[in-house]
């Protein structure tokens, strides 16, 4: 557990998003479907806070207002001490660079049309300081060797990498610009079991190398349970549980986090089941 | 790498067969257009440098001679001459040189002006989408016949006039293309994606969304070029085009129509290559929305 | 989940004849970059009430073979170039596509993984769900409707009597997949066919929806053919299954044998890339490397690069399903050294 009483690196505090409802005809607004409300939480260096909901829960809106992408319409974002809420676009360049982002879908994320080394040098074009232009293929290439793709493919689309090479480009992306924080969003939900495995286990790494801090947003639990340190049960835009990971998991007090729990499908029922006498799922062992 | 097919069944061949013959099918439709397009250029450009007839010197002893007619002065007039007595040929590729000039000169204008404005109005939305989209639909209302015959009657006539009034009219065909394209784009993830990384208008606009607008774009301004040939040769035919003196397709077809029934190839001919032109622009940019189909581009 | 004895099941056969049984299906698509084998000699049976769940990542091929068996082949690219599909005394393989598809209409159904694109959104789906029993089964309006108000209360959409007006859009994602598999229920199938079906679905509703379908099928006595990625959602529904890697069956067997001695070192290696409570905080073991491209194939057993225990004989030769010696019948791997994968800690 990192110290209490240092600062948090993002503090987020009463967070609520809207998204406008408007008239087809003049753009005006009618109303609003409030996405999230009275969202709280802190993300110390180093650690994995884990945002767990359904669809329409709400947390990919968190994401996209922590890292900007959304306007919050009340609450407070602040990164390294710094109220960003009200930020301009300009302002908010420079967090940016502290704040990086890995996508969903390893096919949508990535720019058809540019080669993996244009890829991860695209933030170094955004943000001119970070890396001389000379050094960008250079640079680009380690990067590659980081995340575990062969170096030698800097210059091949990525509709010649398979998805979870494809979701190490995107992280390769984000950590181009030295991040302290990233925010995952579903980053492993669009690949295979196997691969899956894979990525986590490269974000593990990252993180323990780079001191990296993590928003892990997921819809399945036991990712979140693998990775985070504490956890927040998102339902219907509100928070309904949070606190330390291994304590949620184990003793649920909300009701919608123990229906979510018991809905999970459990890969060998029988071995819960045997013990409370019940005849397991599937036809008798032979 | 190892070839680790194995012993390929009749079937297998054929599915390969036709695959490979779909893909050569797309290539010889963009070569075929792309060479005929480029005989009439390199026609339009080099004939009247060497052919020793001048298109608007008029020879009243020899009008409406046939095709292959010998001259007073020793020369053949290959494709015969017209109603004052001048070269058809000759006057053929200089008009053929005047349809291209003011085809390419229009694409060029409404291309960057109509991919400009479908950005901005794409990219930023609101007002200035909603503005942009009104102009664009009131100017789709107004004929470009119209507006040839008004710019004509201020300005006078002249290539130059003529390429902006066609610019006028088709700046909004690429304006639209461009927009949707913006439209569809835009929720993509890999827009977003570049957002989150800080990147701004500038760079959204022109890095990232123009490239994926140029597919669909340079398609519809292969169609837009036949279009553009067409829409000269019939405002030069109504005599609000280019002006009297400088050889048009248009002119050349037009001036002919009254002898059509007793020299035939005044008209006929410059309607055949205006109509060859046409087909390889047709064609060249149904096989270029082809090849940029991903799902006929191979992997 | 199917606690009925297949024999007490209302239509099953009594005898223990399969009621499909694919026998060497072998399917290929023709690319722009040339021909992909997506199902090499794939054979199963499925009985009457029984449910055999075809597992798999993606691009292996399960999903072709809901397609074969459904002639859903998007032509002219995929065609079957091999193999049976035995139902009923016919080889759907070798028939015409619209006498299969009159079959599939009727004693054949399937639900997808996406409901909306599913149904068609200018219909009520009331008018859609009768469209069956009056085309089929030659009902009146009336008398269709009805049916279709039975379905719906018994796919448990609540409210069935009004929502039976509305349009698929204005149903949640658990409830059109209700809806889909009323319909796919209407005329009473032998067997189901289920593409992923809850994988579009929240966990919890993903909970209902396949309670639903098993109880169903306790009900019906039908045979269903589960096609998952996802290996709890394997375990919770089916008595069997077959795993699949790069178009071929590499191991089958009961869910249970399979999952508690996998045989293959592919069943091992995803049972063991999935994060569980002994993996908390530590590293996960994932199997390296990606899936292999069906155009472009390695030698001997596709799985090879991947494999920890690959062997040149592995690089050689393609590895056939065979039980592994000393072990009880009806488990069988396609791997040449399941004896040392089963030993293997």
């Amino acid at each position: 557990m990192p110290e209490a009483k240092s600062a948090p690196l993002l503090r987020v505090a009463h967070l609520k998003v809207a998204y406008p409802i408007r008239s087809s005809l003049l753009q005006r607004q009618i109303s609003a479907n409030v996405a999230v409300s009275d969202v709280t939480f802190d993300i110390n260096p180093g650690e994995t806070v884990g945002l767990v909901g359904e669809s329409g829960s709400g947390k990919s809106t968190v994401a996209r207002a922590v890292i900007g992408l959304v306007k919050p319409d009340d609450g407070v974002i602040e990164f390294e001490g710094r109220n960003i809420t009200g930020y301009s676009r300009k302002q908010f360049k420079s967090v940016r660079r502290e704040m990086q982002m890995v996508f969903q879908d390893p096919y949508a994320s990535l720019n058809p049309r540019l080669t993996v080394r244009d890829l991860i040098a695209e933030g170094w074009r955004v943000h001119r300081d970070i890396v001389p232009r000379d050094r960008w293929t250079a640079e680009a290439k380690k990067l590659m060797d980081r995340v575990g793709l062969n170096p030698d493919y800097s210059d091949r689309y990525p509709h010649q990498f398979s998805g979870g090479q494809r979701q190490r480009i995107g992280i390769a992306r984000a950590l181009a610009l030295r991040p302290k924080v990233i925010i995952c969003d579903e980053p492993v939900s669009a690949l295979d079991v196997s691969v899956q495995a894979q990525v986590l286990n490269l974000l593990d790494d990252l993180q323990e190398e780079l001191g990296l801090a993590y928003l892990f947003i997921s819809h399945d639990l036991s990712v979140i349970e693998h990775l985070c340190d504490r956890v927040l049960v998102l339902h219907h835009g509100h928070v309904v549980e949070q606190g330390n990971a291994r304590e949620i998991f184990e003793r649920p007090r909300h009701e919608y986090t123990k229906a979510l729990l018991a809905a999970v499908p459990v890969v060998r029922p029988w071995l819960d089941q045997a013990d409370e006498g019940r005849h397991p799922t599937g036809e008798p062992a032979a | 790498m190892t070839a680790t097919a194995p012993a390929p069944a009749p079937a297998v061949n054929a599915t390969m067969r036709h695959a490979r013959r779909a893909r050569r099918g797309v290539t010889v439709r963009i070569v075929v257009p792309l060479v005929v397009i480029g005989l009439i250029v390199v026609g339009a450009i080099v004939v009247p440098l060497v052919y020793h007839y001048d298109p608007l010197h008029a020879d009243l002893l020899a009008r409406l001679k046939p095709p292959g007619t010998v001259t007073s002065d020793g020369g053949t007039a290959i494709l015969g001459t017209d109603q004052i007595g001048s070269d058809l040929f000759a006057q053929i590729m200089a008009g053929a040189r005047v349809s291209l000039l003011v085809g390419v000169a229009t694409l060029v204008i409404s291309g960057v002006v109509g991919l400009a404005l479908g950005l901005l109005a794409g990219h930023f939305g609101g007002w200035l989408d909603a503005a942009l989209m009104r102009i664009a639909d009131v100017q789709l209302a107004f004929p470009s016949i119209l507006l040839a015959i008004l710019v004509a009657s201020v300005l006078g006539q002249g290539v130059g006039n003529i390429i902006i009034v066609l610019s006028i009219s088709n700046w909004v065909v690429f304006a639209r293309v461009a927009r949707s394209q913006v439209l569809g784009l835009k929720n993509r993830e890999y827009v977003e994606a570049a957002r989150a990384l800080g990147a701004g208008n500038w760079h959204l606009m022109f890095r990232t969304l123009l490239p994926g607008c140029m597919a669909p774009v340079i398609v519809v301004a292969t169609t837009q070029f036949a279009q553009v040939i067409l829409t000269e040769a019939s405002l030069s035919f109504l005599g609000v085009g280019v002006p009297l003196g400088t050889p048009s397709l248009g002119s050349t077809i037009y001036n002919g129509t009254q002898y059509l029934s007793t020299a035939w190839w005044i008209s006929t001919l410059p309607g055949i290559v205006l109509v060859i032109l046409m087909l390889a622009f047709g064609i060249l940019g149904d096989a270029l929305r082809d090849k940029f189909d991903p799902r006929l581009r191979s992997a | 989940m199917t606690k009925t004895q297949p024999g007490t099941a209302p239509s099953a056969s009594p005898t223990d004849a399969p009621l499909l049984s694919v026998q060497d299906l072998t399917v290929e698509f023709s690319t722009a970059a040339g021909v992909a084998r997506a199902l090499r000699n794939v054979s199963f049976d499925v009985r009457a009430g029984e449910t055999l769940a075809v597992l798999g990542e993606s691009g292996c091929g399960k999903s072709t073979i809901a397609q074969s068996i459904m002639a859903l082949l998007p032509k002219p690219a995929g065609s079957i170039v091999g193999g049976k599909i035995l139902y009923g005394g016919r080889d759907l393989a070798a028939e015409r596509i619209p006498a299969v598809r009159e079959l599939c209409g009727t004693e054949i159904a399937m639900i997808f993984q996406d409901p909306l694109s599913s149904l068609n959104p200018v219909f009520r789906v009331g008018a859609q769900l009768a469209e069956p029993f009056r085309r089929r089964l030659g009902m009146g309006r009336r008398e269709a409707w009805a049916k279709s108000l039975e379905l719906l209360k018994r796919v448990g959409i609540p409210d069935a009597e009004t929502r039976i007006r509305d349009y698929p859009h204005q149903f949640s994602g658990g409830q059109r997949q209700r809806i889909m598999i009323a319909m796919a229920l209407a005329l009473k199938p032998k067997l189901l066919i289920a593409d992923e079906p809850t994988t579009a679905l929240d966990v919890t509703i993903q909970k209902q929806v396949l309670s639903l379908l098993a109880d169903l099928q306790a009900e019906t006595g039908m045979a269903m053919i589960l096609i998952s990625h996802d290996l709890g959602v394997v375990a919770d529904v089916a008595t069997r299954a077959a795993i699949m890697y790069a178009g071929r069956i590499v191991e089958t067997g009961a869910v249970r044998d399979m999952y508690d001695h996998p045989a293959h070192p592919y069943t091992k290696g995803l049972l063991e890339s999935i994060p569980s409570q002994t993996s908390i905080g530590g590293r996960l073991k994932p199997i390296v490397g990606s899936p292999p491209n069906l155009l472009d194939l390695p030698s001997g057993c596709a799985f090879n690069p991947r494999c920890p225990f690959a062997t040149d004989l592995c690089r050689e030769q393609v590895p056939a399903l065979r039980t592994p010696t000393t072990w009880p019948a009806g488990h069988e791997a396609a791997c040449h050294l399941s004896e040392e994968v089963l030993t293997h800690a």
